[in-house]
């Protein structure tokens, strides 16, 4: 099934020392990637280095380790801005998607969105593009309405017209859905928007380190992502705007770092990013994203996604065999996970027994409880797939599963 | 293997048919217990007189340990006192987080099966949400139960 050499993509599997374990007498499959991926020996090493040889704090600080560790920090911010085709100073370090998109809902948001104005998402939204854009629905007396999903589980934009009709605001959409796999046409729907004159935030928490982004080429307005679902370290990931939208913006979080003067009873802030990064940031984690950034795309995202999406192929091919196997999502087109229900184990059961064979998978809602309210299914189990994964180890999946069905029948 | 001892025939057999399934139309207290986590939902309907849990039946949905959770509660309660029940709960919610080598005691009968829940701890809480539902029951307004039984 697999049209790549399978050669080079086992070399670069043992540049990941976690996945050489044994998990309950088994060989580890890891299949929770859209969870958090595993990390490669480099960041490890470029973490380990970072604390061992230049650990300071940034920007103000006189000294040598300080002006080194502001060199390779904004040095990562320059990586980044370049792997997605941006300035670097339209990157701003934040936690992750989460925080990436509360923050927009705060600041541009807060001033942008008003009583009466509708913010436009879709039903296959991550918790996280779905309950920032509900508070400030609450704060400011604004709607939310939705881009709905078909059966089958992609976004029906059959109805786009009367979507953006009205006072649309903003459209913030998911790149990849985590639970459906939908890639979603996102520069078209940017394009749709921007007729409209709506401005737009793309979630690529699931695209990021999956496939080669262009803001450019996107069009989108905001672009969010997370570090550790590619590599990088947990706790850091990335807001890109468009450098004249971030200059209208107000500051998020009021601090040190975000400060060109302070008085007692006012300051003036830096322009974006800084104005956005109050406190010290996680200096180590973002310069460990800058070396993820690096290895993703020393091997190249082009590659990744389609190594990826050949093991979401043969993992539907090796399922939908099943019997009484139910699984989400286009069956075609998709991104590299799938998640399924069986008729007769609950996800739960199905993720504990996986386990049992040194299995990970998820099991769950996966964060988007409204939308698989709107599936008819209380919860699912997923396999999500990254480069060091095997067609080996997607039969092994497929042979556990349908093991489980039998015990549970 | 450890899943087999996890899922007992008794546990496979409670989740595939479970017993007191359905709508209790005389029930004097509904409890909804879910874990949002998992998706798990029970809906525990129960009949209470002062001193005693005359029926109780659940519906919902879950997984094996959960639904075969609920079955078997439903089946152990039913018929005893409202004290009885809320230490059998304790007992049972205790029991899930002693150590596993811990002997369970013989009054446990059946409900012993899930002592192998102990070593998987994520499924204490699909083990226990019926049960949980069963405490929250008790502890609401005995009027109820008093003015239902005036009625029956």
């Amino acid at each position: 099934m697999q049209s790549f050499d399978s050669k080079p993509w086992e070399t670069i599997r043992r540049d990941f020392p976690i996945l050489d374990q044994q998990v309950n007498g088994h060989p580890l499959i890891y299949l929770d990637n859209a969870a958090t991926s595993q990390k490669p020996r480099a960041v490890i090493d470029c973490l380990t280095h970072y604390y061992e040889n230049d650990n300071s704090n940034v920007h103000r600080g006189l000294h040598e380790l300080s002006s080194r560790a502001t060199m390779a920090y904004e040095g990562a911010r320059a990586r980044l801005a370049a792997s997605i085709g941006a300035e670097a100073a339209e990157i701003i370090f934040t936690r992750g998607t989460t925080e990436s998109i509360n923050l927009v809902a705060r600041t541009w948001g807060e001033a942008n969105i008003g009583a009466g104005d509708i913010i436009l998402l879709t039903e296959m939204e991550h918790h996280s593009n779905l309950v920032p854009w509900q508070l400030l629905a609450k704060r400011k007396g604004a709607t939310l309405r939705f881009v709905p999903v078909t059966p089958e589980g992609t976004l029906d934009l059959s109805k786009l017209d009367e979507l953006f009709a009205g006072p649309v605001k903003i459209f913030s959409f998911v790149h990849i859905s985590n639970s459906l796999g939908t890639i979603n046409p996102a520069a078209a729907l940017c394009a749709r928007a921007r007729k409209a004159g709506v401005t737009t935030l793309l979630d690529a928490a699931q695209s990021a380190g999956h496939l080669p982004l262009d803001v450019r080429g996107i069009g989108c307005d905001f672009l969010a992502f997370s570090g550790h679902k590619m590599c990088g370290p947990t706790g850091i990931g990335i807001l890109w705007g468009r450098q004249e939208i971030l200059a209208t913006m107000e500051p998020f979080h009021g601090g040190g770092e975000m400060i060109a003067s302070v008085g007692f009873t006012e300051s003036e802030f830096k322009p974006a990013p800084y104005r956005f990064e109050a406190g010290t940031p996680a200096i180590a984690q973002a310069i460990g994203l800058g070396a993820a950034a690096d290895y993703v795309d020393g091997i190249g995202r082009a590659a990744i996604f389609e190594h990826d999406q050949a093991l979401a192929r043969q993992a539907v091919g090796l399922l939908k065999e099943i019997p009484g196997i139910r699984i989400l999502g286009p069956l075609d087109e998709r991104g590299g996970l799938v998640s399924f229900v069986l008729k007769d184990a609950h996800a739960h059961d199905v993720v504990s027994m996986a386990d049992q064979y040194g299995l990970a998978l998820r099991g769950g809602h996966h964060c988007t409880q409204p939308l698989l309210r709107k599936l008819g299914v209380p919860a699912s189990a997923r396999a999500s797939f990254y480069f060091y994964n095997t067609p080996e180890e997607v039969e092994k999946m497929a042979a556990i599963v349908r093991k489980i069905q039998t015990f549970f029948a | 293997m450890n899943f087999a001892e996890l899922y007992q025939e008794l546990i496979l057999d409670h989740s595939k048919r479970p017993r007191n399934f359905g709508p209790l139309p005389d029930a004097t207290v509904t409890v909804k217990g879910d874990n949002p986590s998992c998706g798990d939902e029970v809906e525990l309907a129960v009949k209470l007189t002062p001193g005693t849990v005359e029926a109780l039946k659940f519906t919902g949905h879950g997984c094996a340990i959960c639904m075969a959770s609920a079955s078997l509660m439903t089946i152990k309660v039913k018929g005893k006192s409202r004290d009885e029940a809320a230490g059998m709960a304790q007992a049972f919610r205790h029991m899930l987080i002693t150590p596993e080598e811990t002997a369970v005691p013989e009054s446990f009968g059946d409900l012993e099966v899930f002592s192998a829940v102990r070593r998987f701890p994520q499924r204490v809480k699909c083990a226990t949400l019926a049960w949980r539902a069963l405490e929250q029951a008790l502890s609401t307004a005995p009027e109820a139960a008093v003015s239902t039984e005036g009625n029956a």
